[in-house]
């Protein structure tokens, strides 16, 4: 073993349960001073694999060496003794705590010091690399790209010398992006090693060294970045050749169906999560939403179903496709909305957290749409039918539809929820962040079925987070920031980059 | 270095949750968790008494069933316990902790004495009628407090029903003084002693069998109501997730608010079934501390009111075995509390092996 | 004024018995445990400080009044911190839910207490006779020199035996540990949110573990004190310790988890249990009303908490949750 290599994992395998393998015998290096790019799409094993290192999970086999010594990685703190530190997806942070206890947490005794040091070392951390924190600021009060500068200045002050970045510019607007970009190519340049999951391909082309794929858990192989290309990562990260092309049908004869003017929600500290915004949504058209996550996608499309209150002024007609009758939909709840007869379907973001009920099966899952039928006792057997209709028709995989739906695999997850929604044949259907999480396969089956609504003449509203997907799905797109609509472009004509400055630079009063 | 401070053994044993069991192997679990709880309680009493275990447990399944009155008042306190838990199961059901059947139970007993002071001379089937009505009214009052501040401003309901209790307590102190009987007594004494107004008729001539039946058709009832009714449906999503209930279109606030009516009159009517059903009288030990132990017995029941039915005898035949061995070797009642709460500790203790599997180092070996 | 000194001095005494019991409760809470033990936890400190200064002064010639105090204080805080154990053990390490494995240990801890206090009693000749006078003597001694101070000053604040200002001492100190310290800082943190607490190398479970014993250990002097001091070393079987151990929960949601406050909630709570008694033309019927009231003020303070939907006042965030690190 050469002496460069800072971490080698060997043959690490790893189960959930009996039938889900996260990892499957993959070995994997990182050399000192090297950014390395742990590419794989959605669902592959990347996080899994790298909570390991940090001590989150513990392999089930396989050994991992640091400077060549065996180790065992019982614990995040085994994990900081190593120098290893992760800076997770969903934030490791106490909301009520001040940035500089939360970094504080957990230091051995003979690293700590009063609050007073500590808020120094944050500072020279921060100066050093160009960051600002506020170090007397209770988290709950910061932005979510503040909370990451916290984390990284958190693990940096700890003394990591292995850091794994979990998905880091998810979050991030691009301007945002190129500063991390930048403090990770000094910290290199200190001779740190920089793990980098992702399943951005320009990203990994623009800052790593080396890219190691994994697919469906298991290993594929390391690449030097400067001989990898778009294509070459893509074939070895979905695995074949895949049909980038997304069908787009062109409607004609496009009719109004909603009519979204000055819409405004509050989220539960009472700030403005949405707005003054005002849009239309034609029967027959995808319309894209786009926006960096937390610009008020979710308020948008929980305020148009009924499951937020919108303010004084909202309003939120729906036309009536065949009488061409208008209602008015603000002020109405969902149970309201649905006995005017107004046919929205809604596909939200968290799927066994709000679409659908974990511990149930799909026939009690169908029940969710149709239950209120019954006089005093539920209807079974309708839901049942069509239970058995949608394991059909979308190749649900899973033992019975009477097994609780939170022990199907994401994709199946979805299939159920998306299947449950369009069979309410509805006249417009949302549907936030629909390929989440999904293989390939199942998210080119939820961009058809999409589609095969628009051809039905449904006002289809799209929330994503992929330019790309949007860009070549959607028919038009209305970019968010802030809680604020910045624009609706044509998605055949517009650019990627310029969808992407309407997502960032908040538009000025007036202009 | 540092590396060398890691460099250490793997952990013997990890722990990993378990996909499914199956049905007769976690029954297994819980009857091997009870079995160990009686031996370990059976060495303590052994230690206490010097007594045969095996001959202490022989004297306390007589206690239980010695005889047919005993059968019967095995049978009385099991179904109040039982009515208890049937009443708490579709507030638990729907995560809501109701800490206050004690309380419920209370106002319940105090609303059922009220009636038979001041309305005895009703008939008595409208004076049954009364009672019935009345205790539910009460208890679901005291449910409903907690479910609308809950509903409205989630406000903590398990903190909220526990302080009820009290406040029920003292309002059953108060009533206590009030109704005092005879006076300086401080207890309120039977009621209606001579004339038996108001207290529960013997059904073919067995004092406690309108008991079971109010309770036995509760218990199917709310089986039902659970599991095919629309209101149990609703509650069940509500029970996985309150952001689904909303998506549903199911309104959260109404079915806390609903549930707990609900959940409360029974819990009030066990107070019926307390005074008017068995103590003719009632005083702040009314409710005894069983509106705690039905929680234990919902909870494990996992809300399946057949088998909160099991659960509730085991719990009633060790309190009432408790009290046999406590005055046949001269000791004190609470014998029987101590034992309950060992047994207890084993079935909770045991839930832990259903639902997770040990893994031994090197050689991965499941234990059951 | 003797109206009002003999209320106060009646409620610092009723508030130091709950106010153990809160801030052990308190510590326990801001691991994220939410142990409705509370009454059985106090039942077991009572108990084993009774039975263990029994047995000494009984089998001893001329009990020395500081071991006793030593025997019992030693006695009252293992035997807690035994019932915090194998809650600690039921909810941690096998996961078994809170508020179910807490009302268990309330029963268990009220049977084993008035088990062995009825056994107890019978020992020592019938009921109500156990008596541990030297231990009593030795807990209800006054401060040194302050106690000696004459007039109301005197009889407010230094007219009491010294576990009253060992509960204050203690409060705070918790309130220091808790607010100043390293270890207090991730403590909160495991209670917050142990998943962050996990990652940043804190391990959770000791620190549940060792919150949960500890502060069962410091609710069960509460028990100690209500037999020691509040009845003067006897024990009756009339569940007034349960009652105690409840209302010191119900001062913990009071104090918005702060042990600083239960210093004065305690005697607030206490001069709220007492007023009736100094309330002239109550019937016997209404004093039971009055009694309501620290339930009823700790009910407002719970809605008033969730109006106000502060943050820092608010229960620790993963109160009453089970922590597994592999959970998914």
């Amino acid at each position: 073993m050469e002496n460069n290599v800072a971490v080698r994992m060997q043959h690490i395998t790893k189960a959930f349960g009996t039938k889900v393998v996260a990892n499957k015998d993959v070995t994997l290096e990182i050399e000192k001073g090297e950014i390395l790019a742990l590419l794989g799409e959605n669902g592959s094993g990347k996080t899994t694999l790298m909570n390991m290192l940090s001590g989150i999970y513990h392999p089930d086999s396989g050994e991992i060496f640091v400077d060549g010594k065996e180790v065992h990685i019982e614990s995040p703190k085994d994990a900081y003794a190593l120098g290893i530190g992760m800076i997770h997806q969903h934030f490791k942070l106490v909301d009520v705590f001040t940035a500089t206890e939360n970094v504080a947490l957990g230091m051995d005794k003979s690293k700590a010091k009063n609050r007073n040091a500590i808020a120094k070392g944050i500072k020279e951390i921060c100066d050093r690399y160009g960051f600002s924190v506020s170090t007397d600021r209770k988290v709950y009060n910061m932005s979510v790209s503040q909370k990451q500068t916290l984390e990284i200045v958190k693990t940096l002050y700890r003394g990591a010398n292995i850091l794994i970045l979990d998905e880091p510019t998810a979050v991030l607007t691009p301007q945002e992006t190129d500063k991390l970009f930048d403090v990770l190519r000094n910290m290199k340049a200190d001779g740190k090693s920089i793990i980098i999951i992702t399943h951005k391909l320009h990203e990994v082309l623009a800052i790593s060294d080396r890219v190691s794929i994994l697919r469906k858990g298991e290993f594929i192989g390391t690449v030097p970045t400067k001989e990898a290309t778009v294509q070459s990562l893509t074939e070895m990260m979905v695995g074949q050749k895949v049909v980038l092309d997304i069908e787009r049908p062109l409607i004609e004869n496009k009719k109004k169906r909603l009519v979204v003017s000055h819409l405004s929600c509050l989220n539960k500290y009472g700030v403005r999560s949405l707005d003054d915004v005002s849009f239309d949504a034609y029967g027959g058209e995808i319309l894209g939403v786009a926006g960096i996550s937390g610009s008020g996608q979710k308020a948008l499309l929980e305020s148009i179903a009924g499951l937020q209150e919108a303010q004084d002024g909202s309003s939120v007609k729906f036309i009536d496709p065949k009488t061409g009758e208008e209602s008015e939909l603000v002020g109405k709840n969902v149970l309201q909305i649905k006995q005017m007869g107004v046919a929205l379907s809604f596909v939200p973001e968290d799927r066994l957290g709000m679409g659908l009920v974990g511990s149930m099966g799909m026939t009690d899952n169908m029940m969710l749409k149709s239950y209120q039928k019954g006089v005093v006792f539920a209807d079974r057997k309708t839901p049942k039918n069509l239970a058995n209709q949608v394991k059909d028709e979308l190749e649900v995989v899973t033992p019975s539809i009477q097994t609780p739906v939170r022990k199907l695999s994401g994709g199946n997850v979805q299939k159920v929820l998306v299947g449950r929604e369009i069979a309410a044949e509805p006249s417009v259907l949302m549907a936030a962040y629909a390929v989440r999480g999904l293989d390939i396969n199942t998210s080119y089956t939820i961009y058809r079925l999409l589609n095969e609504q628009k051809k039905k003449g449904v006002a289809v509203i799209y929330v994503g987070e992929d330019l790309d997907v949007l860009l070549a799905l959607c028919d038009r797109i209305a970019v968010l920031c802030a809680g604020r609509l910045n624009g609706i472009v044509d998605a055949r004509t517009t650019t990627k980059e310029e969808v992407g400055i309407l997502m960032t630079n908040l538009r000025k009063e007036g202009e | 270095m540092a590396a060398a401070a890691v460099h250490k053994k793997e952990a013997l044993v990890r722990i990993a949750r378990r996909d499914s069991m199956a049905t007769w192997k976690s029954i297994g679990i819980r009857i091997i968790a009870v079995i160990i709880s009686l031996v370990v309680s059976g060495f303590l009493i052994y230690a206490i008494i010097k007594e045969n275990p095996l001959k202490v447990y022989e004297s306390m399944w007589n206690g239980a069933f010695g005889s047919t009155r005993r059968v019967w008042i095995t049978a009385r306190d099991t179904m109040m316990l039982l009515c208890i838990a049937v009443g708490l199961a579709p507030a638990f059901k729907m995560k809501f902790w109701n800490i206050g059947a004690e309380g419920q139970i209370l106002v319940g007993g105090i609303a059922t004495a009220a009636c038979m002071i001041y309305l005895k001379s009703l008939p008595a089937w409208l004076l049954f009628l009364c009672m019935f009505v009345a205790s539910c009214i009460a208890g679901a009052v005291w449910g409903l407090i907690p479910a609308m501040f809950k509903a409205k401003w989630n406000t903590n309901e398990t903190l909220f029903t526990l302080m009820m209790n009290y406040v029920a307590i003292q309002l059953t102190s108060f009533f206590v003084a009030q109704w005092e009987n005879p006076f300086g007594s401080n207890t309120v004494g039977v009621i209606n002693q001579g004339t038996k107004e108001g207290w529960f008729p013997p059904i073919f001539g067995q004092e406690y069998l309108l008991n079971v039946i109010i309770v036995m058709a509760l218990t199917v009832g709310m089986f039902i109501y659970l599991k095919y009714s629309k209101q149990g449906y609703e509650i069940a999503v509500i029970g996985d997730s309150q952001n689904t209930a909303r998506y549903a279109g199911i309104s959260v606030r109404k079915v806390f608010v609903r549930t707990m009516l609900i959940s409360g009159a029974i819990c009030g009517l066990s107070g019926f079934l307390a005074v008017s059903g068995a103590s003719h009288t009632i005083s702040t030990s009314t409710a005894g501390g069983r509106g705690f132990t039905a929680i234990i017995v919902a909870w494990l029941a996992k809300f399946n009111t057949f088998t909160m039915i099991a659960i509730s005898v085991l719990i009633v035949f060790l309190e009432k075995g408790a009290i046999e061995i406590a005055s046949k070797y001269n000791l004190n009642d609470y014998v029987s509390s101590m034992i309950t709460g060992i047994i207890l500790f084993f079935i909770l203790g045991s839930e832990f092996f259903i639902n997770y599997r040990l893994i031994f180092r090197s050689k991965s070996k499941e234990v059951a | 004024m003797t109206g009002f000194i003999s209320l106060f001095q009646a409620a610092v005494v009723f508030g130091t018995v709950i106010m153990f019991g809160a801030v052990g409760e308190i510590i326990t809470e801001k691991s994220g445990n939410l142990n409705l033990g509370v009454p059985g936890i106090m039942y077991l400190g009572g108990i084993a400080s009774l039975a263990g200064s029994f047995m000494y002064e009984n089998y001893t010639e001329n009990p020395s009044t500081f071991i006793c105090v030593v025997i019992a204080l030693v006695c009252a805080f293992v035997a807690a911190a035994l019932g915090g154990l194998i809650y600690s053990f039921l909810t941690i390490t096998l996961r078994a839910n809170q508020n179910v494995t807490g009302l268990t240990l309330t029963i268990f801890g009220s049977g084993v207490a008035n088990f062995f206090g009825g056994s107890l009693n019978k020992l020592a000749g019938g009921v109500g006779q156990i008596s541990v006078a030297a231990t009593s003597s030795g807990f209800r001694a006054g401060l040194p020199l302050l106690s000696r101070i004459e007039g109301p000053i005197g009889k407010l604040f230094f007219n009491y035996g010294w576990l009253v200002y060992v509960a204050i001492v203690i409060a705070i100190l918790a309130q220091w540990y808790l607010n100043r310290t390293r270890t207090g800082l991730n403590l909160r943190a495991v209670g917050e949110n142990p998943a962050t607490a996990d990652a940043a190398g804190i391990n959770v479970t000791a620190y549940k573990y060792f919150a949960t014993c500890i502060g069962a250990g410091i609710s069960g002097l509460g028990g100690m004190f209500y037999v020691m001091d509040y009845t003067k070393g006897t024990w009756a079987n009339d569940g007034t310790i349960e009652n105690l151990g409840w209302l010191a929960v119900a001062l913990v949601i009071f104090t918005t988890w702060r042990p600083k406050n239960a210093i004065w909630g305690a005697y607030l709570f206490g001069i709220l249990y007492w007023a009736y008694f100094y309330i002239a033309g109550l019937t016997r019927s209404s004093q039971e009303i009055f009694k309501m009231l620290p339930y009823v003020v700790t009910i407002i303070v719970l809605i008033m908490i969730s109006l106000r939907k502060k943050r820092e006042n608010q229960p620790p965030e993963a109160l009453g949750l089970a922590y597994f690190r592999e959970d998914r």
